[in-house]
C-alpha cells in the first residue's frame, strides 16, 4: 500500500517534470516568436508583404534611415546605397544595399533586420527584401541587394523617423554543414 | 530491524538511510562551499587594487562563473537537501524518506556532476567563462570548448535535484505520522514541500535551456542564433523563467529553518503559523511571473516593464508578512542568544536589507542605472549570504547536537558568528556604493575612484573566509566529541525531532509517534 502510493506520486511528479521540459524546448520558443511577431518586440519585422493599393498620404513625410553592420568575423563589405530616404506613407519605395565579398572563397550571408522604434515595426512592410533569402557571393563578387518597402499610412503620428538596421551573418558553414536543420525558413524572419 | 550500518566505505556507497545521506549531502555542500569560497577570494584578491595583479582577465571570468555555479548548485542547494534528508523524516515522524534507493542515487550523481564541472578548469580553453547566467551567444558561439561538459554537468545535477524533490514531496505527503496533519507540520516541512514543487517545475526548464544550447553548438539549430532565425533574448527569457523561481528555491527552506529557531530561543510559539504557510505559497506563485525584471534593459514594451515591476514589488508583501511574524515571535519573548539565534536574528536584519535593495532594483526606470553594476552584486549577496548561508549555518548549529550527541563549542560559535557578520557587511555593503557610482560587475580591473571601497570589500571577504574555517573546526570538534547533549538539547525546543535521543539513533520512528 505504502509502496503504491509512493509510486503513484512519483509517477505524477515525474510527468510534471517531463512536461516542463517539453514546455521549455518546444513551447516557449514558438510562443516567444509569436509574441514578438504580434508586438514587434525586438524590432522583428514581418515577413513578405503583399502590397495592397493604398492611398498615398502626401500630407506627411517619414524619414527612413538605413544601417548595415557585420556580425563578428563577417569579412564582406556591406552598406546601404543611401543612408536615408524620405517617403510618404503608402508610397512604394525601392532601394538597394551593396554587398561585396573580398575574400578568395565562396560564401553565404544572411542579413537579419531590426527596426526601431519597436512600435513602428508592424507598420513597416517589405514587399521585396534580400533578407528573405540567403545571399551567396562567389569570391571577389559583389551584388546589389534589393529592398522594396512601404510605410503603412496608419503609422502613429508620433513616429517621424524609422531606423532599419541589417546585421549580416556569415552562414557559410552552417549551411554547408546542415542544409536542412537550420531554423532559417527564409520568409519567417524577413 | 535492529541492524546498524554496514562497515567501512560500503556504508556510505550503499546506504539508503536518510541520516547517512543527509550527512553526505551536508559534507559535500561544505566542501563545495570552501571551493566556491576560494574562488571568491581569488576574485576579491584581484580586485583589491585597480589594474591586473594576480590573474588574467580570462581566468578571472572563469572564477566568477565557477564561483556562482558552485555556490548555487554545489553549496546552497545540496545543503538544503541535506538538511531536509536529516530533519524531515524526524520532524514528521517518518522512519525514513519515501524513496530511499532513489535518495542514494540522487546524492551519488552529484559528486560526478561537479567533478565534471570542476575538471573544465584544467581543459584547453579553460572553464566556462560566461558568468553563472551563461547568456547566449556568449555561452554558445563564443564559449570555450569545455561548455559541453558544463551542459552535461547541469543535466546531471538537475536530475539529482528533481529526484530529491520528488522524494521530499512523496515523504511529506505519504509518510507523516498519524495525526500529523498538513497544518500541524513544522514550517521547515512546509517550506520544503513548496520548494520541491518549484524544483520540479523549473529544473526541467534549466535542463531545457542547456539542451537548446547543446543543439545550437553541436547540431546546427538556431534557437539563440540570430543568423539562423533565432533570438538571443529568448535565452534570457527561458533562463530567467527558471532563474527566478531558483532564487526562491534557495531562500524558502531558509524561511523554514528560521521559523524553527526563532521560537525556540524566544521561548514563544511562532506568531502567525498559517499566514507563514500562505505567504510561502504566495511567494512561490509570484516567483513564476516576475522573471523579466532581470532583463528590464533588453527592450520591452512599456506594458511589460510595468507588469514585471509591479508584480515584483508585490513579492514584498508576503515577504513582509514573514519578517513581521518573526519579529512578533521575538517580541516580549524570553530571548537568549546562542549561536543559532545570533545567525537567525542576523538573517532577519540582513535579509531585509537585501530585500530593500531588491525593491530598488524592481523599479524599472531606476534599474537602467543599476543594471549589471555592483549594486546588483551587493543585492543578491545580501539575500544569499545572510539568507541562505546564514540560515544553513544557523540550522547546522541548531541541530548539530542532535546529529552528533555533542554540544558544539559556544564560544567558538560566537566567534564564528561575529567574524562572519562583520566580514559579510564589510564585503558587501561597500558594493552598494561602488555599484551606484557605476562600477560594472564581472570585471577584473576598475577605475581608480572605486579603489577604497574595493579594498574594504576584499578585507571583509578574507575575514568572512577565516570565519568559515572556525566553523569547520567547530563542527569537526563537535563530531569528534564534547559535552553530551540532552534529548531536548535546547530549553524549549518544540517538535518531534527533540523527542528522540541525542545523537539520533540510526533508525528513528520505526513505529509512528503519537501526535497530539
Amino acid at each position: 500500500m505504502q509502496f503504491s502510493e509512493n509510486t503513484k506520486i512519483s509517477a505524477k511528479l515525474l510527468a510534471l517534470a517531463a512536461s516542463m521540459l517539453v514546455f521549455a524546448i518546444f513551447i516557449m520558443p514558438p510562443l516567444y516568436d509569436a509574441f514578438c511577431e504580434i508586438t514587434g518586440l525586438n524590432g522583428k519585422t514581418g515577413g513578405r508583404y503583399e502590397a495592397v493599393p493604398a492611398a498615398v498620404d502626401t500630407s506627411r513625410l517619414v524619414t527612413v534611415q538605413f544601417l548595415a553592420s557585420n556580425n563578428k568575423n563577417m569579412p564582406w563589405t556591406f552598406a546601404p546605397s543611401v543612408l536615408s530616404v524620405k517617403v510618404h506613407p503608402g508610397e512604394i519605395m525601392d532601394t538597394v544595399f551593396l554587398a561585396f565579398n573580398p575574400t578568395n572563397r565562396d560564401m553565404i550571408g544572411q542579413a537579419i533586420p531590426s527596426l526601431v522604434p519597436f512600435k513602428a515595426a508592424e507598420y513597416f512592410h517589405k514587399t521585396e527584401c534580400f533578407c528573405f533569402n540567403q545571399q551567396a557571393l562567389k569570391a571577389g563578387e559583389g551584388e546589389e541587394l534589393p529592398l522594396r518597402f512601404v510605410v503603412d499610412p496608419d503609422l502613429p503620428p508620433s513616429v517621424n523617423t524609422i531606423t532599419l538596421s541589417y546585421t549580416l551573418f556569415d552562414v557559410t558553414e552552417r549551411v554547408s554543414n546542415n542544409p536542412n536543420k537550420s531554423r532559417t525558413s527564409s520568409a519567417r524572419e524577413g | 530491524m535492529a541492524h546498524g550500518p554496514q562497515a567501512g566505505f560500503k556504508r556510505w556507497v550503499y546506504t539508503t538511510n536518510h541520516k547517512d545521506i543527509g550527512t553526505m549531502y551536508l559534507w559535500f555542500s561544505f566542501a563545495m562551499f570552501f571551493l566556491g569560497g576560494c574562488m571568491a577570494l581569488i576574485i576579491r584578491a584581484e580586485l583589491f587594487e585597480p589594474g591586473l595583479q594576480i590573474v588574467q582577465p580570462e581566468f578571472f571570468n572563469q572564477m566568477t562563473t565557477m564561483h556562482g555555479l558552485i555556490m548555487v548548485f554545489g553549496a546552497v542547494m545540496p545543503a538544503f537537501v541535506g538538511l531536509a534528508n536529516w530533519m524531515l523524516p524526524m520532524m514528521i515522524g517518518a522512519p525514513d524518506m519515501a524513496l530511499p534507493r532513489m535518495n542514494n542515487w540522487s546524492f551519488w550523481i552529484l559528486p560526478f556532476a561537479f567533478a565534471m564541472l570542476v575538471s573544465t578548469l584544467f581543459m584547453e580553453g579553460g572553464a566556462p567563462n560566461f558568468g553563472w547566467t551563461f547568456y547566449a551567444p556568449l555561452s554558445t558561439e563564443y564559449a570555450p570548448p569545455s561548455v559541453t561538459f558544463f551542459i552535461f554537468a547541469i543535466h546531471i545535477l538537475g536530475a539529482s535535484s528533481i529526484m530529491g524533490a520528488i522524494n521530499i514531496i512523496a515523504t511529506i505527503l505519504n509518510m507523516r505520522a498519524p495525526g500529523m496533519t498538513l497544518m500541524k507540520m513544522p514550517l521547515f516541512a512546509w517550506t520544503w514541500l513548496i520548494t520541491a514543487y518549484l524544483l520540479i517545475a523549473v529544473m526541467p526548464v534549466l535542463a531545457g535551456v542547456v539542451t537548446m544550447m547543446l543543439m545550437d553548438i553541436h547540431f546546427g539549430t538556431s534557437f539563440f542564433n540570430a543568423a539562423g532565425g533565432g533570438d538571443p533574448v529568448l535565452f534570457q527569457h527561458v533562463f530567467w523563467f527558471f532563474g527566478h523561481p531558483e532564487v526562491y528555491i534557495m531562500i524558502l527552506p531558509a524561511f523554514g529553518i528560521i521559523s524553527a529557531i526563532i521560537p525556540t530561543f524566544a521561548r514563544k510559539p511562532l506568531f502567525g503559523y498559517s499566514s507563514m504557510v500562505y505567504a510561502t505559497a504566495s511567494i512561490a506563485f509570484l516567483s513564476f511571473i516576475v522573471w523579466a525584471h532581470h532583463m528590464f534593459t533588453v527592450g520591452m514594451p512599456i506594458a511589460g516593464e510595468l507588469f514585471f515591476m509591479y508584480a515584483t514589488m508585490l513579492i514584498a508583501v508576503p515577504t513582509g508578512v514573514k519578517i513581521f511574524n518573526w519579529v512578533s515571535t521575538m517580541f516580549r519573548g524570553s530571548m537568549t542568544f546562542e549561536t543559532p539565534m545570533l545567525f537567525a536574528v542576523a538573517f532577519i536584519i540582513l535579509f531585509a536589507i537585501g530585500g530593500f535593495s531588491g525593491l530598488m532594483l524592481a523599479i524599472a526606470p531606476a534599474d537602467f542605472q543599476y543594471h549589471d553594476t555592483y549594486f546588483v552584486v551587493a543585492h543578491f549577496h545580501y539575500v544569499l549570504v545572510p539568507g541562505a548561508i546564514f540560515s544553513i549555518t544557523a540550522g547546522v548549529y541548531y541541530w548539530l547536537p542532535k546529529w552528533t550527541g555533542h554540544m558544539y563549542n559556544e564560544t567558538m560559535g560566537k566567534v564564528h558568528f561575529w567574524l562572519a557578520f562583520v566580514g559579510l557587511n564589510l564585503t558587501f555593503f561597500p558594493m552598494h556604493f561602488v555599484g551606484l557610482a557605476g562600477m560594472p560587475r564581472r570585471i577584473p580591473d576598475y577605475a581608480l575612484q572605486f579603489a577604497d571601497f574595493n579594498q574594504i570589500a576584499s578585507v571583509g571577504a578574507f575575514l568572512f573566509g577565516a570565519a568559515q574555517v572556525v566553523f569547520l573546526f567547530n563542527v569537526v570538534r563537535t563530531v569528534m566529541g564534547g559535552k553530551k547533549a540532552s534529548e531536548g538539547v535546547w530549553d524549549n525546543a518544540q517538535g518531534l525531532e527533540w523527542t528522540v535521543p541525542s545523537p539520533a539513533p540510526y533508525h528513528t520512528f520505526s513505529t509512528p509517534p503519537a501526535v497530539r
